[in-house]
């Protein structure tokens, strides 16, 4: 580093970046810079360089002043927990300061990962292809629309979506789909699963894809996904399914209820909650396969006849195809997938079971006690649940989820009055001082 | 230098380090234990079932078949391969950080305040008045800033439908223009490697919605003709886009703001050095002007105004959201780090190592760099050689190549960004990496890679017969 005040990540001795200016032929740093004066920047930006012992301490500080809150929040980013193996292993720095493997000869662990990933997505989906990853499960939809859009011979320009989706999500997806002219609708639900006779009704030439969740928003398992499969393929519609990995380890196989696509949250494993930071899962049926966003692996040959790993298919992608590519995405989340992968294999199938189980069990139990208790009713669907359910309360939702807050629980407010409950393996164990929190509240 | 990579071959199967499927699959009946209804339910789930150190091993393994920035020079033009620094990863997992996204803002101060504090951080940095975090990735970034573009042109009666881009842009601009519902305008570049101001202003007019720009450019230069690229653009109506990619080499010395862009995205994995991952989690926070500010997505934060505490709220016109949530945030709080601890100087002293490594890595190299002068990248042709040969033959000198045939208006392009990371002793190493693949006979480059964990890879056979699961290579 250069005397005072320089980057403490440049190795540059003084007598070095002489030297090394000598080479080129100038007398100093400034004169390589071809900035006209009249857009030369000689400001300042205020920001004290700091030692990073100070940072560190700051942002503990900072961070401490979240409230300490057990949180039974959900609604699409959910907390596991995360084995420790997972850490130690992705944070290993020959993974986390690598990138895309434009040279495959040099980056075979990555690409192998990544192969075993879009693999296990395959076996969990029953669909042959998958991708190394999107950002998340709302971009993931944005991308299976315009997938629809590409693929479908019909003129329509319609995706329907569920009216129980999450807010946000169905916001990332109009931005996807105002820029291929496609609108959004919603179809009604009955009873917390789609309204299937609606959506038959709604769904015609005009359609090019329908969305369904199992799990939805509100935890509930979708239990007409081969009518909806139907009634899409009907209007020669893409039947898109939403759901996660975690979930998908017991629920029905999309392919077999005739998804095209399925995209979701693949985050609920390998990541803890994150503030919202996810790893879009999206997978698709193979005659989709010159038509996916994102990136691929394959698997080749190398020039001594060993199986090799390889970024393939990228005549699809925007660094070769520009304006024409399937997507504009580059920097993805493949580090995220590869933890998603190491949490997998560390579960393993029974691992993985026994967790979806689980998250059906607490739910199913928690809601029961929690309707027990006067003023208050759940589940509010008649429905079998993963992870999270519906509460009605016959007070105001937001002024019991405030006393809640207070009492040190995080949950949703969904309506007037209603309250939304997520129980996992995080926050399973603290579910009686939810249930006493709820008495003393209500 | 000499790299031989760490290699595990199973030479009786032909195989690298096998499959987790390889080495073990269990098949749970899922209905035996499962609480819910049969036909709710899938039948059997098939899955690698290792041990813990079964696990530890593959990974380990897999991880030393890959290059990686803490292995050695990484040189990637237009990828910023910066050192990640350690204590980032330190202050990102502080389990305090790691909150629901969906929590109350009054329970969430901590992580509003270094939202916030990120947003001024940025501001500051490319001279914008208004910033969002959201955008998960630079194309992310892109698709939104083009977002808010249309949504000013709209909220002003104009139907725009063009957005021009040079020809020498990131590919990510012209999909980005293409996603958002533009019809794109390819600039040719100008003799000198730069924008054609003759020709922007034949191609700019009343359907032009904006101008996507790089500056400096793909190829190291800067757009001397900036101001009057701008007023071109702006005295037709349409508005200036910066593409933060090559941001490095500005840092303290020019901000976009300053130049007339009317929106950026940061490329926060490149420019303030959070790891790449393998190819990602990034971010790409946006920033605006003000005249733009009430299109962004939300929501955004600001201080209250009670003066203590901090809460989100939805810009006026907002285009709604480009991310379910918040975006990658475990990367923007390392991106607050690297910013906070090198400071203005440390900034302005990247751009400058990062300048001056370009150059000198320039000098040492036989090959010719026809555009100049550059900053923080070059693109070096390697002349009557392949240069994706040549990259290929670097692989044995312990070095990653830089990005090959790009952009096009270099022939046989080598683009190098050696950041700043890189002392003299390792910009020689990477200068002679170059000079000896690129002197090499044909048939060693041709054989090459050879210390690398696999052989050349013949990639149009894997294109052209995709397998891409190892239910597919089972199926054989």
């Amino acid at each position: 580093m250069s005397g005072t005040g320089g980057t403490p990540y440049a190795p540059h001795t003084d007598s070095e970046t002489a030297a090394m200016l000598s080479a080129i032929g100038v007398d100093g740093e400034e004169s390589l810079f071809d900035i006209p004066a009249a857009v030369a920047f000689d400001g300042e930006f205020g920001i004290e360089p700091r030692s990073e012992r100070d940072i560190r301490a700051e942002c503990s500080r900072m961070f401490a002043r979240n409230d300490d809150l057990v949180e039974f929040l959900g609604r699409g980013h959910y907390g596991h927990y995360v084995p420790s193996v997972v850490d130690h292993l992705a944070d290993r720095a020959e993974f986390l300061t690598s990138y895309t493997q434009y040279q495959p000869e040099v980056s075979q662990g990555f690409l192998q990962a990544l192969f075993e990933y879009q693999s296990m997505l395959v076996e969990l989906t029953g669909l042959p292809v998958a991708n190394c990853s999107m950002y998340d499960a709302a971009t993931a939809l944005g991308e299976a629309a315009t997938l629809a859009d590409r693929v479908r011979s019909t003129s329509g320009d319609v995706v329907l979506v569920p009216d129980h989706l999450r807010e946000g999500k169905r916001a990332v997806l109009s931005n996807y789909c105002a820029g291929a002219e496609l609108t959004v609708e919603s179809y009604p639900m009955a009873d917390g699963n789609a309204d299937v006779e609606a959506l038959a009704d709604r769904a015609g030439d005009d359609v090019v894809m329908v969305y369904a969740e199992s799990p939805t928003v509100r935890g509930c398992v979708e239990e007409r996904l081969a009518e909806i499969g139907d009634v899409a393929a009907d209007a020669d519609a893409l039947f898109t399914l939403g759901s996660d990995p975690v979930s998908l380890s017991v629920l029905q196989e999309p392919a077999s209820v005739g998804a095209d696509v399925v995209v979701g949250e693949a985050g609920a494993l390998g990541l803890p909650t994150a503030y919202g930071m996810g790893l879009g899962l999206f997978a698709c049926r193979d005659e989709f396969l010159r038509q996916v966003p994102g990136r691929l692996v394959g698997a080749g040959e190398d020039a001594a006849g060993d199986r090799a790993f390889t970024l393939t298919l990228q005549t699809r992608e925007q660094h070769i195809r520009k304006e024409r590519a399937t997507s504009n995405i580059c920097t993805n989340q493949a580090w995220v997938a590869l933890r998603a992968a190491i949490h997998a294999a560390t579960l393993g199938p029974d691992g993985l079971v026994d967790l979806a189980n689980d998250c059906v069990r607490g739910a199913e139990s928690l809601a029961d006690r929690l309707g027990d208790v006067q003023g208050a009713a759940a589940p509010v669907h008649d429905r079998h649940h993963v992870r999270e359910f519906v509460v009605r309360v016959d007070q105001p939702a937001v002024a019991i989820a405030e006393d809640l807050e207070a009492e040190g629980f995080a949950v949703h407010p969904i309506g007037e009055h209603l309250l939304q409950v997520c129980v996992t393996d995080l926050n399973a164990e603290r579910t009686d001082g939810l249930v006493a929190a709820f008495e003393e509240v209500i | 230098m000499i790299h031989d990579q760490a290699d595990y071959v199973r030479e009786d199967e032909s195989v690298h380090e096998p499959l987790l499927s390889e080495k073990g699959e269990t098949t749970v009946d899922v209905r035996e234990s499962s609480p819910l209804p049969d036909d709710l339910t899938r039948e059997e789930l098939t899955l690698p079932s290792p041990s813990e150190p079964e696990i530890a091993r593959h990974y380990t393994r897999l991880s030393q078949m890959n290059w990686a920035i803490d292995s050695g020079p990484y040189p990637l033009g237009s990828c910023t391969m910066k050192y990640n620094p350690k204590f980032t990863e330190d202050v990102a997992a502080d389990p305090n950080a790691v909150i629901h996204p969906d929590r109350s803002a009054r329970s969430a101060q901590g992580n509003l305040e270094l939202q916030y504090r990120l947003q001024e951080f940025l501001g500051e940095i490319g001279g914008m008045d208004a910033v969002t975090l959201q955008p998960p990735a630079g194309a992310a970034g892109e698709f939104t800033g083009i977002a808010v573009a249309k949504a000013y042109h709209e909220h002003h009666g104009n139907d725009r439908s063009e957005v021009v881009i040079p020809a020498s842009a990131h590919g990510t601009n012209f999909a980005t223009a293409a996603m958002a519902g533009y019809d794109v305008v390819e600039l040719p570049s100008g003799d000198d490697g730069r924008v054609d101001v003759e020709a922007l202003e034949a191609a700019v007019g009343d359907d032009t919605a904006a101008l996507m720009l790089t500056n400096p450019n793909t190829v190291g230069l800067f757009e001397r003709d900036i101001t009057e690229i701008a007023d071109i653009v702006h005295d037709a109506g349409g508005l200036l886009y910066y593409d933060g990619a090559n941001l490095n080499a500005l840092l303290g010395r020019g901000r976009p703001g300053d130049m007339g862009f009317d929106v950026m995205h940061y490329n926060v994995h490149k420019t303030f050095a959070t790891p790449h991952g393998g190819g990602g989690p990034g971010a790409g926070p946006v920033g605006v002007v003000d005249e733009l500010a009430e299109f962004l997505p939300a929501p955004r934060v600001r201080k209250r105004e009670s003066g203590s505490g901090y809460e989100p709220f939805d810009p006026d016109e907002t285009i709604g959201k480009v991310h379910g949530f918040g975006g990658n945030w475990l990367v923007l709080v390392k991106t607050y780090a690297y910013i906070a601890r090198l400071g203005d100087e440390g900034l302005a002293d990247a751009a400058a190592k990062a300048v001056l490594n370009a150059n000198y890595l320039a000098e040492q190299i036989d090959l010719e760099v026809p555009y100049g002068p550059f900053h923080h990248e070059f693109a070096a042709t390697a002349g009557d050689r392949d240069a994706a040969d040549v990259a290929k033959r670097m692989l044995d000198f312990g070095v990653h190549p830089p990005t090959t045939k790009w952009p096009e208006m270099v022939p046989e392009a080598m683009l190098t960004e050696p950041t700043e990371i890189e002392g003299q002793s390792s910009l020689d190493d990477l200068a002679a990496a170059f000079n000896l693949a690129y002197a090499d006979s044909d048939e060693a480059l041709d054989a090459a890679p050879n210390r690398t964990a696999a052989s050349r890879i013949d990639q149009v056979a894997a294109a052209r017969d995709p397998r891409l699961s190892w239910q597919a290579l089972d199926e054989e």
